[in-house]
């Protein structure tokens, strides 16, 4: 196509692009960040102080003036580098300029004061939870070629429901069951619509999010307002530290102390890949999402995969709400997803329909959305409001530098029509 | 389905029933109505009364039914009386007015409808914006945000200005907000032209960033002296004049939506631009292959949706509010995307279906003080709706229509953005 021949003068530009961007950073550093920093010191503390159990670690110690010249060489020397003889990788260096960029505003900020690093990525995880799960679930179900945009509705099901079935039965595992109960209700009318129907699927996803929006507000209002004891599942389950593991510095309370959903997310990774990749049925899966007909010549049943599909993602969208309101805020409420499913669906795209890049992708989020508060603590001069659209504009720049070479499955959003 | 009825029917009530069951107005008012009595099971699910009186029912198995028919009923009622006036009421201060001359009472008891009509105002604006992206190829989730910096910006102009005279003032509120809602509905655009990047989720986040401008505008830069999350009040000089006196609210921003209505029923039929944009809708390959340029048309798509999204926002704070405050928009972005469904993505329609919304929101609120039915119960019934216009087949089952040709088949193409997948 016309594409084509504009390709080879397009790239060269973005290239150059790519490399005064590089130098703008390493001169912002310089001339906006650095200035006054004299003398000041940069501690980031890495004893975590999680649930009351303190894992002691040497604390990180820098000027924050010279941490920052350092930053600021190294991005103007990728940005000659690149000017000189670019490379390809626009991905790689697009990650190397953010994280020079993000590192040099956090030293900055923590000039002359002290930020628990751990502490922050320990809720960078807790934050990424939900999106990660999110974006498993929009793998299984676009994998297998049917688009879920509906996931924040089966989240917001699922955490309500949660949280009533934990509250009447007084138990966490029977209100996490709940919750995918509460997801899978959804995606059996997502399967029927957008599988038998044959509907639009980014309508019949929407229609799902407005109705679960309404069906829970609804709910809370007419039900659980009246009689509160349905929504006090009571305090968030708590956090299991792995014996051991668990006490490792740094390490120990990011990965190894978190809630039992954390680890079934960790696990839920593992598992997804190997189904993906290595099974027959993984296999089938994808076949059934890039080329259906082809899939149902070879005797495989595109509607009954694509259902199982389905039913999976609501599953796991239901698991994210529990998280949600019986895994870490105690309760449910209005609307408490808040985009946590869309970012999922970002994160999904991040990570080009891989499970352990859709991972890294909800981590990026999360990061994001945890740093908000840190900085507010460390008082940086700048409206949490403001600092709220991080994580949203990530989302959009990512998509805009990423998904011009992530390519989801073919058949994605299109019907199945047997003849 | 009909075809055993035919032989028994007298053959003009036969063909009447067959016009009427076949009219492309048919499958939303089925919708609609089929939703709303779905809607009825909830009420009568969540009211304690009912459920009281069905576990007593093995006693007083008759009471459970009635108190369930006037559960439902008691709400319906309140409904229709909320959204409409009581007639009688209406009538005997009608008669008064006739008597004495005095027009309070009238004015009093007209005032659900007008309140109903200016409820229906924004959504006539909102869902226009839906429609013209879904017209296009393209899904603008984003008018919820759009709404708000539109607001925000028509509020800006409309204090921070003075003055001004009135012709010269609220044209200049109005064109911000119209501007705001374009730039807004712009980025994704260009996103979605340039890298491709899906417009579902960059509308989504645009708006999740429009609700954090739009706190911290109210927090910082934009708050009251008295620093409440709440703009000053703008000058009337940019009011949307109201035509009645009080308590009818009703104001020229009504009229306003229904010129928009034509303006974008003209501008998508009988314009070269609407015609391109139509085109890329339809079938973007073949536009492209016509000589449509797909970016600019795609840009041009999100800014007018947005434009009309950001009129929605101001004539909301010039027409309504009169100041911005938090809770601004009660979710009328994501409401029209159903009634942009349900008015087949039509100005026409469209209007049509903002006025039912209309009348059922204004309705909902008399619902939750009378009956105590809590207003949420309307987005349910949204839901529904979407799913039912969607999903036609469930209602033609239900109801044993035949199945129609053109209906929907165009439009669900053009709703997901089908028409720009390539």
């Amino acid at each position: 196509m016309t594409i084509q021949s504009a390709k080879g003068g397009r790239r060269g530009r973005k290239e150059l692009a790519m490399g005064l961007l590089c130098l703008t950073l390493a001169a912002l550093i310089v001339l906006a960040l650095r200035p006054g920093t004299d003398g000041q010191l940069s501690t980031f503390s890495l004893t975590s102080y999680r649930g009351g159990m303190t894992i002691k670690a040497p604390d990180m110690v820098m000027q924050t003036s010279s941490a920052l010249l350092l930053l600021a060489a190294l991005a103007a020397l990728i940005g000659t580098w690149q000017l000189l003889r670019g490379t390809a990788r626009i991905a790689t260096l697009l990650a190397a300029v953010s994280a020079i960029g993000i590192s040099a505003f956090l030293i900055w900020a923590t000039r002359g004061k002290s930020l628990n690093l751990t502490g922050m990525l320990v809720s960078s995880i807790v934050r990424a939870t939900p999106i990660a799960l999110a974006a498993l679930s929009g793998i299984y179900s676009e994998r297998s070629g049917v688009v879920n945009i509906g996931i924040e509705g089966m989240m917001l099901t699922g955490a309500f429901l949660a949280a009533v079935v934990a509250s009447i039965t007084r138990n966490m595992l029977a209100g996490v069951l709940g919750g995918i109960a509460g997801g899978l209700a959804l995606a059996v009318l997502h399967g029927i619509l957008s599988i038998r129907f044959k509907v639009e699927q980014v309508i019949s996803g929407t229609g799902i999010i407005i109705l679960a929006l309404g069906l829970t507000s609804y709910l809370q209002r007419a039900v659980l307002n009246l009689r509160p004891e349905l929504n006090q599942p009571g305090p968030a389950m708590p956090a299991v530290a792995i014996p051991f593991l668990g006490k490792i510095p740094v390490l120990g309370p990011i990965v190894f102390n978190q809630s039992p959903i954390v680890y079934a997310l960790i696990g839920l990774i593992f598992v997804t890949h190997i189904v993906l990749y290595q099974t027959r049925w993984g296999l089938r899966l994808r076949a059934v999402g890039e080329h259906p007909r082809a899939a149902d010549t070879l005797g495989i049943d595109v509607f009954r995969t694509r259902y199982a599909c389905v039913l999976i993602s609501g599953a796991i969208a239901g698991l994210a709400g529990a998280y949600m309101s019986i895994g870490s805020a105690g309760r449910f409420n209005e609307g408490m997803t808040a985009g946590k499913g869309f970012l999922g669906l970002a994160a999904m795209i991040f990570g080009n329909w891989n499970p352990a890049g859709s991972f890294l992708g909800a981590l990026i989020f999360g990061f994001f959305d945890s740093w908000q508060e840190k900085l507010a603590i460390l008082q940086v001069g700048i409206p949490s409001d403001l600092l709220g659209m991080t994580p949203y504009i990530a989302t959009m720049l990512v998509l805009a530098g990423v998904v011009g070479r992530a390519r989801g499955p073919a058949a994605s959003g299109q019907p199945y029509d047997k003849l | 389905m009909l075809e055993p009825e035919r032989t028994r029917k007298p053959v003009l009530a036969r063909h009447f029933l067959e016009r009427v069951l076949q009219s492309s107005l048919m499958l939303p008012i089925l919708a609609v109505f089929t939703a709303l009595v779905i809607g009825a099971l909830f009420i009568a699910a969540s009211s304690p009364a009912v459920i009281a009186a069905w576990l007593n029912f093995s006693q007083a198995p008759l009471q459970a039914f009635s108190v369930t028919w006037s559960t439902i009923r008691n709400g319906y009622a309140a409904l229709l009386e909320g959204s409409f006036g009581n007639p009688r009421k209406i009538l005997e201060a009608f008669v008064q007015m006739r008597q004495t001359g005095e027009a309070r009472a009238l004015l009093e008891a007209l005032r659900p409808f007008s309140e109903s009509l200016v409820i229906a105002t924004p959504y006539i604006f909102a869902g226009l914006a839906v429609a013209l992206s879904f017209r296009g190829g393209l899904f603008n989730i984003g008018v919820e945000g759009q709404l708000f910096v539109g607001g925000l910006a028509s509020v800006y102009v409309g204090y921070s200005m003075t003055g001004l005279p009135a012709y010269i003032h609220l044209p200049l509120a109005l064109l911000a907000g119209v501007l705001a809602g374009a730039v807004w509905g712009a980025i994704p655009g260009l996103l979605k032209a340039r890298t491709g990047a899906h417009e579902v989720i960059n509308t989504i986040m645009m708006n999740y960033i429009a609700f954090r401008l739009t706190d911290f505008m109210l927090q910082g830069p934009m708050a009251r002296p008295d620093n409440l999350p709440i703009t000053p009040e703008i000058r009337p000089s940019a009011y949307l004049v109201t035509l009645f006196p009080r308590p009818v609210r009703l104001h020229a921003g009504f009229f306003l939506s229904l010129l928009i209505a034509v303006l974008v029923y003209w501008f998508l039929w009988k314009t070269t631009y609407g015609l391109e944009i139509r085109m890329v809708g339809a079938n973007a390959r073949a536009a492209r292959y016509a000589g449509v340029r797909i970016t600019r048309i795609t840009v041009l798509t999100m800014a007018l949706s947005g434009a009309l999204a950001g009129l929605a926002g101001a004539n909301q704070v010039l027409g309504v509010d009169h100041r911005m405050v938090r809770a601004f928009s009660t979710g009328y972005g994501f409401d029209s995307i159903a009634l942009a469904l349900l008015g087949n993505s039509h100005p026409l329609g469209v209007v049509l279906a903002a006025l039912l919304f209309g009348f059922l929101r204004g309705g909902a609120a008399r619902m939750q003080s009378v009956a105590g039915v809590p207003v949420e119960i309307i987005r349910i019934v949204q839901g529904l709706v979407i799913i039912f216009i969607a999903a036609p087949a469930i209602i033609r089952s239900l109801y044993h229509l035949q199945p129609q040709q053109h209906i929907g088949a165009e439009l669900t193409q053009a709703a997901s953005g089908g028409g720009q997948q390539e």
